[in-house]
């Protein structure tokens, strides 16, 4: 199935009109951060000032700049030309309805937080206008649009929720408060509006694109001009450099309405960027020169404690553990196809072992082991455990693998209560934990103390930071080595079909096994450097679910929402998991509303995950892809009929 | 029965039972070194269940199936070990994988790199990789996939589903290649093209037994076939043999008169 596209605006302009209105509507997004947004300063982040742009503010800036710079680029200007090598306005669009999307949420937040549109300044005005303008020349400029998209109506029961909202809004009103059943009146209507504000918001987005039918932008790239290596070498790592700031900014931010602010930017900017051809360029050249791009990659995440305080690197830290984690979780998940929902006592094994050897005075061993034996012991005894549990579960296959694993996960946690000297033998110290783990200390370079690296100071987190990265280095290697050799593909292989696999020749048992235990293994090296980085290890750290990582489900989500079997994958999930329920602590009572609500919306809209697999890419948008040449599937209806 | 050379294959008084049922009974066959030998028999005969049995699928539940004169062991990873690779009745590709990487995976048994070698990638890995690649473009090329070796399998028509199937069996070395209805759901000529690969294999010294419900694929093919009818080996020969005789007739077309098939020759009554 091919769908044909076409070239064509939404809105019908003039060319010029549409180019002019885009401009100024970026022109005004951007110039707006110069003005005052609200009279008061009790909205985060003060936007009261003019001529000195702050949070928010800055954002506008950058959507505004980009849109501007985009359609500069689409436009042919000399010296811009690169930034859109696809010349699609599509890119335009998006970054234009990204300002809207950044311009949008600020002046609704601030109104509602303030209560109501009075608290606008000129510049919020300035900002809102803006934001519209620019969407609507950029909906006046030529874009790639598929020819037809048939208009899509949800189940027609669902619409009966429509009236029912209101209904139940008013009988919830009725019912005196002191009334058993008024709080479960106002719960069910609060449940009726939000289930009727999601079908709105479905049908509206299937009419929107029933009538914008924009479509993916699949021209050809243009042969790259023809550049010095050392050129190609410095672009990478220019580009490595935006990407690990827009990262740290990100992780810096320090109120919720900031970070929503920033998510809804660069989800646009990345789209624009893709459209523009942008992106696509820096994959050709990242796979180019695959070695510079792990340098890259690392040196940037390296940089991080250099840019920031250790606040902020006790949050990288624990996001690093997370990320490591879940890595690991993919060679058991992406790679083997084995659905582990007990991962997390993995982590708790290699941290409890980190611990009782760590010299803690609250350990019964009473061994100070230098941080490599106790790196190896965490690593040994995780393997182990990973055997021991995997041996009779791995026959299982499926779901039941799925509910086995969970179970141990919950046995684990359960165990290490229990090991505290009244229901068991004193190993764990029960639900206390083993506290007071001493700090690192390496050849020397004690952990715990603030050291001038470079001329910076870099705190105990930052530290902790960089250590965590050689480990998070240690398993990203491990991943690409062994996913990519005779090892990874028997997994693969073993994932994609298990009869068939064996019928190769493979012991699936075995692999599995091996998957298991190598899973677990990294999982316990990274155990050891949280015990250290979290001084205590107590059993609750480890369970199944949580509101905050890492727990079982979560870094099952992180591998889900990433993408499955690839690298960057959990990594970037990891990340995105740990700082939205992190950021959204403002939203209190909806925050796992609100980021359950994002994961569902995340997974409607890239089922394969933010960095697919080529190969699950290929599974879930089949009918986006050119038709396989189907030569003989016409030709089996003339075949025998069994003799 | 007319074995001309030493037995590779040794299959005696195979039963298998799932409870009540008889699946397969008693059934003997040999299949000497360089032999086609066919397998055919009505839907439900047991043919595929007789195949599991081989592949260590299933273990038999009477009989022995000897390998080169040693007992094959009941787990299909070591059948496939020991020289015997398959193919599946329903295509079991590993669908988003390349079609180099299948075969790459068909290789699996024939080399030794382990965790530790691709980890730390020292040459000896190197050179196992590059041999493996070598030996699994071959193989592609011979079945003429060559240019598709980047595809993924399940972009491939179902033709060169079945051909790859077949090379990544053969990625294993083996000495007895199974067929499990090669050519169910191809054309005609595709059927040609397939013969002259199982030919093509056999030259190359590979012994083939076929399941096949076509029977002028089967008899183009095969030096000796034996016929299955619920569970029971009815009767084991040469074109004329099988074609000739009644039960075979019978089996088929349940009374002797009309027929569409191919199967049914005309002299027979």
């Amino acid at each position: 199935m091919t769908t044909r596209t076409e070239t064509t605006p939404v809105i019908p302009l003039p060319a010029t009109a549409a180019t002019t209105l885009t401009g100024l509507g970026a022109l005004a997004v951007a110039a707006s951060a110069a003005m005052s947004w609200t009279w008061t300063s009790d909205f985060p982040g003060d936007l009261t000032y003019y001529g000195s742009p702050v949070g928010l503010q800055w954002l506008a800036v950058a959507a505004g700049v980009l849109t501007l710079a985009l359609l500069l680029a689409t436009l042919g200007t000399p010296g811009l030309r690169w930034a859109a090598p696809t010349r699609s306005n599509n890119a335009v669009l998006y970054a234009a309805t990204g300002a809207l999307a950044v311009a949008a949420y600020s002046v609704t937040s601030i109104s509602t937080e303030l209560g109501g549109l009075a608290n606008l300044e000129p510049g919020g005005w300035v900002l809102a206008g803006g934001g519209l303008l620019g969407v609507l020349g950029a909906l006046g400029l030529p874009l790639d649009r598929r020819t037809h998209v048939p208009l899509r109506i949800l189940d027609k029961r669902l619409f009966l929720l429509l009236p029912a909202a209101p209904v139940g809004w008013i009988a919830a009103h009725a019912i005196p408060g002191d009334k058993p059943v008024a709080p479960v009146m106002t719960a069910l209507s609060g449940a009726l509006a939000i289930a009727a504000g999601a079908v709105l918001l479905l049908q509206l987005g299937h009419l929107a694109n029933s009538q914008l039918r924009l479509g993916k932008v699949d021209r050809p790239l243009p042969a790259p001009r023809e550049l010095p290596s050392w050129v190609e070498v410095l672009l990478i790592v220019a580009a490595f450099g935006v990407g690990s700031y827009a990262i740290t900014f990100g992780i810096d931010t320090d109120y919720g309405e900031l970070f929503i602010g920033y998510l809804l930017l660069i989800a646009f900017m990345i789209a624009a960027l893709a459209g523009s051809g942008l992106l696509g360029r820096l994959r050709a050249l990242t796979l180019k020169y695959r070695p510079v791009t792990t340098g890259a990659a690392f040196a940037a995440a390296a940089s991080f404690p250099f840019q920031t305080g250790e606040q902020y690197a006790s949050v990288a830290t624990n996001i690093l553990i997370f990320a490591t984690v879940a890595l690991g979780l993919n060679i058991v998940v992406g790679l083997a196809g084995l659905l582990d929902l007990g991962y997390v006592a993995f982590l708790g094994v290699g941290a409890y072992a980190a611990a009782l050897v760590s010299g803690s005075p609250a350990s019964p061993i009473h061994v100070q082991l230098p941080f490599w034996a106790a790196v190896i012991v965490g690593a040994a005894v995780s393997m182990v455990f990973g055997v021991v549990i995997g041996a009779p579960t791995l026959r299982l296959r499926g779901d039941y693998l799925a509910i086995v694993t969970l179970g141990f996960g919950e046995i684990f946690r359960i165990t290490m209560q229990n090991l505290n000297g009244t229901t068991g033998p004193n190993v764990t110290n029960g639900s206390n934990g083993i506290p007071r783990i001493p700090e690192l200390n390496i050849l020397g370079f004690d952990f715990s103390q603030t050291h001038a690296l470079g001329g910076i100071q870099i705190g105990r987190f930052g530290n902790y930071y960089l250590l965590m990265l050689l480990v998070t280095a240690l398993v990203v290697l491990v991943f690409a080595r062994v996913g990519n050799s005779r090892i990874g593909r028997a997994w693969i292989a073993i994932r994609e079909d298990e009869t068939a696999a064996e019928a190769m020749g493979i012991n699936g048992f075995r692999l599995k096994l091996l998957a298991f235990a190598l899973g677990a293994c990294l999982a316990g090296v990274a155990g050891t450097v949280q015990a250290h980085v979290t001084y205590t290890v107590t059993p609750d750290q480890y369970t199944f679910a949580d509101a905050l990582p890492p727990n079982s489900a979560f870094l099952l989500a992180a591998v889900i929402l990433g993408g499955m079997g690839t690298i960057s994958g959990p990594l970037a999930g990891a990340t995105l998991l740990f700082l939205i329920p992190k950021k959204l602590e403002f939203l209190s009572d909806y925050q796992l509303l609100v980021f359950g609500a994002a994961l569902i919306v995340l997974m409607r809209v890239r089922p394969e995950g933010l960095i697919p697999n080529r190969r699950r890419q290929l599974e879930f948008h089949e009918a986006d892809e050119p038709a396989p040449p189907a030569a003989d599937d016409d030709t089996t209806a003339l075949t025998k009929a069994g003799a | 029965m007319t074995t001309t050379t030493a037995p590779l294959l040794d299959v005696t008084g195979v039963t298998m039972r799932f409870g009540g049922l008889t699946a397969v009974n008693d059934v003997s066959l040999t299949v000497g070194e360089g032999e086609i030998i066919g397998l055919i028999g009505p839907n439900g005969a047991g043919k595929t269940t007789f195949f599991n049995c081989l592949t260590g699928l299933y273990v038999p539940t009477e009989g022995a199936v000897r390998y080169r004169g040693t007992v094959l062991p009941p787990k299909p990873h070591l059948v496939t070990q020991a020289g015997i690779a398959r193919t599946f009745q329903n295509i079991r590709l590993f669908a988003n994988m390349t079609v180099l990487e299948n075969v790459l995976v068909g290789r699996h048994t024939r080399t030794r790199e382990g965790i530790f070698s691709a980890i730390l990638r020292l040459p000896r890995y190197h050179h196992a990789e590059a041999e493996s690649r070598e030996k699994a473009m071959e193989l592609l090329a011979f079945t003429g996939l060559a240019h598709k070796a980047d595809h993924l399998a399940r972009n491939l028509p179902y033709g060169e589903q079945r051909k790859l199937e077949i090379a990544r069996a053969l990625a294993s070395d083996p000495g007895l290649l199974l067929l499990d209805e090669p050519t169910a759901g191809m054309n005609p000529q595709e059927t040609r093209a397939a013969e002259e690969l199982v030919f093509a294999i056999r030259d190359q010294g590979v012994s083939v037994l076929v399941i096949e419900h076509d029977m002028r694929f089967i008899f183009n093919l095969c030096d000796r076939t034996a016929v299955l009818v619920q569970g029971q080996k009815i009767v084991e020969g040469d074109r004329a043999t099988v074609q000739n005789d009644e039960r075979v007739i019978s089996a088929y077309l349940g009374a002797p008169l009309e027929s569409t098939t191919p199967a049914a020759p005309e002299d027979t009554q």
